[in-house]
């Protein structure tokens, strides 16, 4: 209460006239009902420059973040300069940097992962939602979702002491001897450790994103729509296919761009299963490296100014890409939107 | 109700420090002497991760018989090397001697090394029961991969009598940047000029071939889970989960299985070859010693040859001391291999040219110098002899 009396004086400073200006003056026991509005003008502005500081925390932090990571890159840039991206060749003893091999293995196995995912999470979401009857629908909505919150260390050990051997002796083995010699994508030796094994861990932890997106959208497809369809004459079938999916697609998009980008970052298990080997091969079988898994592998022991600097750029070069990727979402998320409106 | 408790606890606190500091006199503030004084005092260290377990042993008892708190984040020994440089730590510590580039830019650290560690090499061959023998140019070769098969000839001749499986060999290194991957490759770059010219030596490489697997628990992983497979690890750690280990040949001929005795004899013969100056910076791979293990290394502490404030060097100092001089027991019981007690005296002589205030004061007493007793001490010296030993140097040090 002392604090009415403070205010007063110091409200001239405030430059907003939203409340009427006559008011301002009146002061003193001119009611209760003035000073609080007047106080209440005071918190209204500190809480609009406390939310506005909060809305420009983000934006700041990210041109912050580019700023301090590509000035630490920058030895790295003047030293390769573009040839950084294009060279194969990452050998520290040398201090000679090539991401090239990095970004292939982030690209391919993230991708793959999505190609993976995204069929399985849309058919998951699709039963949930249209099928499955709700004693069903409800326990493995709960199990997917539970898939989400597994540390990914967890997935990682688990990819090695039982994903691996599982792919490497099932699948790998008689995949390379029958079709290694014609096939280039399933060419031998088969370890396990491979780009196959760190695509198939990404998918399975993707596709708690994508799928808990796409139920929610399905969910959001009006039930006139749905009526209309089945009003139409259209079966069950027709009715998903042609008018819920391409109503929810947007949300759909977006729900697997979320799971790229996820899989685009993750480090540990990937880490664990992928043989981290910086080569560039057509096998699925053969081993690859990450961005992600390079950093986090290397960046705790890199000695030397040029070493860490290279390691800065790969971090740069992954943010790029991870923005790349999220503006042709957005693109993408925005064209389909577009041409739905029109339709 | 904590609120309230704080208060008390603080005071509990303050009574067992000065009750520990055994005075009535109360603490003079600025105290320029950190024997005499109450307060606790933090050393922060960064650095390799090889010796951590027995580092967080040494410390935490040291903690509890002084009040100095001893700090340690076992960031690797690139991140320990970087925090020197940057001035945020007290010491720091590596698995991998420091380079050149790097002590220009910390000019003057004393490298002062603490205990060995043995890289062991662990495989997956199902069946097979004696433990596999190899040695330097079969390492090479097969971490260059030009050895593909365990039947190959190479590897027979050194395994008469053994029936090896009909497998590709596998190859598995550590893909994290690691003292570990710095023992091994400068252990084949100095017996393969092959290694040498294609591969070199460091925290990582470029590896020509095999799979990578993110540290010691990583590439045990990967060769368990591998038929084949053959991958390299701290001995601690393969100690700790009775992999099998092979024996590897030293430069007198003789096969040696890993131990803690042959790690040990690895540093036997090299009090001759540390340089005047004190630069322990040398490679102990591949010792010309009777069953010494081949494949082994030290770890090693980095200490600024100045430090602004003496309670801290004191402190810090007499820490190091006290590890080396009477910890032996601890260091047998975590698996590492002990340095030879003439070693260990050569470091803390090293250490005597650190100085600490503005007057640049030596922070041990110029007058002494750490001695073993007449007799000479040995790594394997009865209790009493090094107790000795320690007792002396405390009273030195005291003076």
């Amino acid at each position: 209460m002392p604090s009415a009396t403070d205010s007063s004086p110091a409200l001239p400073g405030g430059q907003r006239p939203v409340p009427p200006p006559s008011s301002a003056p009146g002061g003193g026991e001119g009611g209760r009902f003035l000073p609080s509005r007047k106080k209440g003008n005071l918190t209204d502005q500190f809480y609009g420059m406390i939310l506005k500081l909060f809305g420009l925390t983000l934006p700041l932090l990210f041109v912050f973040i580019v700023l301090r990571i590509g000035q630490e890159a920058r030895p790295a840039m003047e030293a390769f300069g573009f040839a950084f991206i294009t060279s194969t060749e990452w050998n520290p003893v040398l201090r000679e940097f090539g991401a090239l091999p990095f970004i292939f293995g982030t690209v391919v196995s993230s991708f793959l992962a999505l190609l993976i995912a995204l069929p399985l999470s849309v058919g998951l979401a699709v039963f949930l939602t249209e099928l499955a009857p709700r004693w069903l629908a409800a326990p493995i909505a709960f199990a997917t979702e539970l898939l989400a919150a597994i540390p990914s260390v967890v997935y990682g050990l688990w990819g090695i002491f039982v994903l691996v051997p599982f792919l490497r002796f099932t699948v790998q083995e008689p995949l390379s001897r029958r079709f290694g010699d014609t096939i280039p994508f399933f060419e031998g030796p088969a370890y396990g450790f491979s780009m196959m094994s760190g695509a198939v861990i990404l998918s399975i932890m993707i596709i708690p994103f994508i799928s808990a997106v796409t139920r929610e959208v399905l969910a959001a497809v009006p039930r006139s729509q749905r009526e209309a369809a089945l009003a139409l004459g259209a079966t069950r079938w027709e009715m998903t296919w042609q008018v819920a999916l391409p109503y929810a697609l947007p949300g759909i998009i977006g729900g697997a761009i979320l799971g790229l980008g996820r899989a685009l970052g993750e480090t540990m298990a990937i880490t664990m299963v992928i043989g981290n080997r910086p080569d560039i091969a057509a096998s699925l079988f053969a081993p690859g490296y990450t961005m992600a898994s390079v950093l986090a592998n290397e960046f705790a022991e890199a000695t030397g100014e040029l070493y860490l600097s290279a390691l800065m750029e790969i971090a740069l070069i992954l943010f790029g890409i991870t923005i790349l990727v999220n503006i042709a979402a957005q693109a993408l998320v925005w064209r389909v939107a577009r041409r739905g409106g029109a339709a | 109700m904590s609120v309230q408790f704080r208060p008390a606890v603080l005071l509990l606190t303050a009574l067992a420090v000065a009750g520990c500091w055994s005075s009535d006199r109360p603490v003079p503030e600025g105290e320029e002497d950190g024997r005499d004084s109450g307060a606790q005092l933090t050393i922060t260290g960064a650095g390799a991760s090889f010796p951590f377990p027995i580092y967080s042993r040494w410390f935490s008892i040291y903690s509890r018989e002084n009040p100095v708190r001893i700090n340690y984040q076992s960031i690797g020994s690139g991140g320990g090397i970087r925090q020197m440089i940057a001035g945020t730590v007290d010491f720091g510590a590596t698995d991998a001697p420091l380079t050149e580039e790097d002590l220009e830019r910390i000019p003057g650290t004393l490298s002062i090394p603490t205990v060995l560690g043995a890289v062991v090499l662990t495989y997956n061959l199902p069946g097979l029961e004696a433990p596999v023998r190899l040695d330097g140019e079969t390492l090479a070769a097969i971490f260059l991969g030009e050895l593909r098969r365990w039947r190959d000839p190479r590897i027979q001749a050194l395994n008469p009598g053994v029936e090896f499986p009909d497998r590709d060999i596998i190859p598995v290194n550590r893909s994290d940047g690691s003292g570990t991957t710095y023992v091994f490759t400068d252990f084949l770059y100095e017996v393969s000029p092959a290694w040498r010219s294609r591969v070199g030596r460091g925290n990582a490489v470029r590896w020509p071939t095999g799979l990578g697997a993110r540290g010691n628990e990583g590439v045990t992983g990967q060769v368990r889970q591998t038929p084949g497979a053959i991958g390299y690890v701290e001995q601690v750690f393969a100690r700790q989960n009775n992999l099998p280990m092979a024996s590897v040949r030293n430069v007198r001929g003789e096969f040696v299985a890993p131990s803690i005795e042959a790690t040990t004899l690895a540093a036997a013969g090299l009090l001759e070859r540390i340089p005047d100056n004190d630069d322990f910076r040398l490679s102990i791979v591949n010792a010309d010693a009777d069953g010494a293990y081949p494949i082994a290394a030290w770890t090693y502490l980095l200490i600024r040859p100045h430090m602004e404030d003496c309670r801290r060097a004191r402190a810090l100092l007499d820490l190091i001391r006290w590890s080396l001089l009477e910890r032996e027991d601890d260091v047998r019981a975590l698996n590492y291999a002990p340095l030879t007690m003439e070693i260990r005296l050569r470091a803390l002589n090293a250490l005597r040219v650190v100085t600490c205030g503005p007057e640049r004061t030596p922070v041990f007493d110029p007058a002494i110098r750490f001695e073993a007793p007449e007799s000479g001490a040995r790594p394997t010296e009865p209790e009493a002899e090094r107790g000795h030993a320690a007792e002396e140097a405390r009273d030195a040090e005291r003076d």
